[in-house]
């Protein structure tokens, strides 16, 4: 039993720090709380399926319920919400700053995108729940009592690799320094020559990349709905806050965290609350550890 | 029914409802607009005082544990002392945090509370909700409309009273040191203020004022369930909150009369001309509205319809 919350934990927990990293990021560099972040990944979600829909399904990879256009409909879905993203900035975002609005002015701008963003899927794609496949998988055990299929396997790896790919641009690509600079003080970044916009535009590119393959890789485990990434908003803030607001490695283990109390928490309260969890999580972070597990005092 | 009394019988709704969320928003404009205190989670207080009316004042039902069939008002009242016990307890807990912290925690709380709603069925009747909720003199009118006019006149008279009290509460000393606190907080300690103290007083009350809209609005009804309290309606009362103007108590209630407006001429709109397999659609052109609405609002108007009035004061110059 427990051995199986914990796999299911570590599963939802890849999903919601994928998520959790550009909520992260949003705090940190654009000094904001984003909600419309989770709608993201319900957009990556919805457009690898338009792209599936249009190349197939494709021969499916060993055991796996999928084939490669999957795969590539996963870059191609974090293309299309990076610029989803991208146009939410230029729109609505961008403008605000211009003006040096209050951060809390983007706080609402935000939850007023979030509504346009979801009902947008819901207009478009229609209120049903879609399946990028329909074929039947047989769970493998993988240790002991712990059953897990082919494809959420797959989602561990893939999730862990794009992980450590983002951590190796931020500590030693050119512009990921810029990022941790500006994530440190955007004033001092700027004196230092950072081109400010040119790094907002990479968050917004990095944090909706990455959002997209959350959203699918959630749509791969359980089913799509456009209702999806903003059921995750609260797993997604709790996991990004629990791990200290803006270090990567923070919104990871902080996503792991949510996603494996949440699933431990079904052995000891009833499932219904199960969503519940994230914020009493939240609550005792908030209470005892403001700045978070990782965080410094500096924004607590 | 004549055509007349029909589209008058309309009104009346229309007009009830829009008082009841004006009432709300009144109570949110007291916590951001005068405090600057970010209540994410509008719909759970609404929520509280909706259910703990019900409770109080519906008639037994063998299959739930609680419902006491009260008279009215101590249903009210009750309503009203539980959304104060609710803001005290998330109040102490977060009212130190940060505007946008302080944000996702009562948004939480607000999807805590509605999975409450759903899950713990003795109490609240799950998803299949909670009935027979009364109105004030229940059986004295003949006719529904006579009734329906009556609970408008009733909620006129309590939003009035409601409006009335917090524009003389803002303009009392204890509104000011509110004032003093949104605008510097760190002077208004400074001069021995318990910033502290003010925030967690201005977060109850307001919350009590939305828990009396709530439960209003579950009196009037006569009926609840979880899905009457989704996040939208949080953000269906702070658009009307932007769009009138915070931090101006007349600005809230235009504000509810603008965005409530949009959003039943839209759904009448849609549900005459939109085809009956397409109606979920048409719902969410109605959301995808009142985001419009916001994020114009913020970016063309940022004060709102009316913004709030500059305060100088007397000993200035």
């Amino acid at each position: 039993m427990i051995g199986q919350a914990i796999a299911d934990g570590f599963l939802t927990g890849a999903i919601i720090a994928l998520g959790a990293i550009g909520v992260s990021l949003s705090l940190q560099i654009l000094r904001f709380a984003n909600f419309s972040h989770a709608e993201l990944l319900t957009w990556g979600a919805y457009l690898a399926l338009t792209f599936v829909a249009f190349a197939g399904a494709g021969v499916s990879i060993g055991p796996l319920s999928f084939g490669w256009p999957l795969l590539a409909a996963v870059a191609a879905a974090g293309m299309g919400t990076a610029v989803v993203a991208l146009a939410v900035d230029l729109l609505v975002f961008a403008q605000l700053r211009a003006r040096g609005a209050h951060p809390l002015t983007l706080v609402f701008a935000g939850f007023g995108a979030a509504l346009i963003l979801r009902n947008l899927v819901l207009l478009i794609w229609g209120p049903e729940a879609h399946y990028y496949t329909s074929e039947l998988q047989i769970a493998i055990e993988v240790m002991p009592d712990v059953r897990m299929l082919p494809d959420q396997i797959f989602v561990l790896a893939l999730a862990f690799a794009v992980v450590l790919a983002l951590h190796l641009f931020l500590r030693y690509n050119r512009l990921g320094m810029a990022m941790r600079a500006m994530a440190e003080s955007p004033a001092l970044a700027r004196v230092c020559g950072v081109e400010i916009g040119k790094v907002i535009r990479w968050t917004w590119i990095i944090s909706g990349a990455l959002a997209a393959a959350a959203g699918v890789f959630s749509g791969l485990t359980v089913q799509l709905r456009p209702e999806m990434g903003f059921n995750l908003l609260l797993s997604l803030f709790t996991a990004a806050i629990l791990g200290g607001g803006g270090s990567l490695v923070g919104a990871v283990i902080g996503g792991l965290a949510v996603g494996l109390a949440e699933n431990l928490s079904v052995l000891v309260i009833p499932a219904g609350y199960k969503a519940a969890v994230p914020f009493l999580l939240l609550l005792l972070v908030l209470f005892f550890r403001p700045q978070g597990l990782f965080g410094s005092m500096e924004r607590a | 029914m004549s055509a007349f009394a029909g589209q008058l019988s309309y009104f009346i709704f229309f007009a009830t409802v829009t008082l009841i969320f004006a009432m709300a928003t009144l109570g949110l404009n007291l916590q951001w607009g005068s405090t600057g205190l970010f209540n994410a989670g509008v719909v759970g207080f609404y929520a509280i005082g909706g259910y703990a009316f019900a409770i109080l004042s519906a008639p037994p039902r063998p299959e739930l544990l609680a419902n006491f069939g009260l008279p009215w008002i101590v249903g009210l009242l009750g309503a009203m002392a539980a959304s104060a016990l609710a803001a005290a307890i998330i109040g102490l807990l977060t009212i130190r945090l940060r505007g946008d912290y302080l944000a996702i925690t009562t948004f939480g709380v607000a999807v805590s509370i509605q999975l409450v709603t759903l899950n713990w069925e003795a109490l609240t009747g799950g998803s299949l909700g909670m009935t027979a909720i009364p109105r004030p003199i229940a059986g004295f009118f003949d006719s529904s409309l006579d009734a329906n006019i009556f609970y408008f006149v009733l909620m006129l008279g309590a939003t009035a009273a409601i409006y009335l009290a917090l524009e003389s509460i803002v303009r009392s000393p204890w509104g000011r040191v509110l004032k003093a606190i949104r605008e510097d907080e760190t002077a208004a300690i400074a001069l021995g203020k318990d910033a502290r103290l003010f925030r967690l007083q201005a977060f109850i009350l307001g919350s009590t004022i939305i828990g009396a809209a709530g439960a209003l609005y579950a009196s009037f009804i006569g009926f609840l369930s979880p899905f009457d309290f989704t996040p939208i309606l949080t953000f269906q009362i702070w658009t009307m909150l932007i769009v009138g103007g915070s931090g101006n108590n007349r600005g809230a209630l235009i504000g509810a009369v603008v965005v409530w407006g949009l959003w039943t001429a839209s759904g009448a709109l849609i549900s005459k001309y939109v085809p009956a397999a397409y109606q979920t659609q048409g719902g969410a052109v109605q959301s995808i509205l009142i985001g419009l609405v916001l994020v114009c609002t913020l970016l063309f108007r940022p004060r709102g319809l009316i913004g709030e009035e500059p305060v100088v004061s007397r000993h200035a110059t």
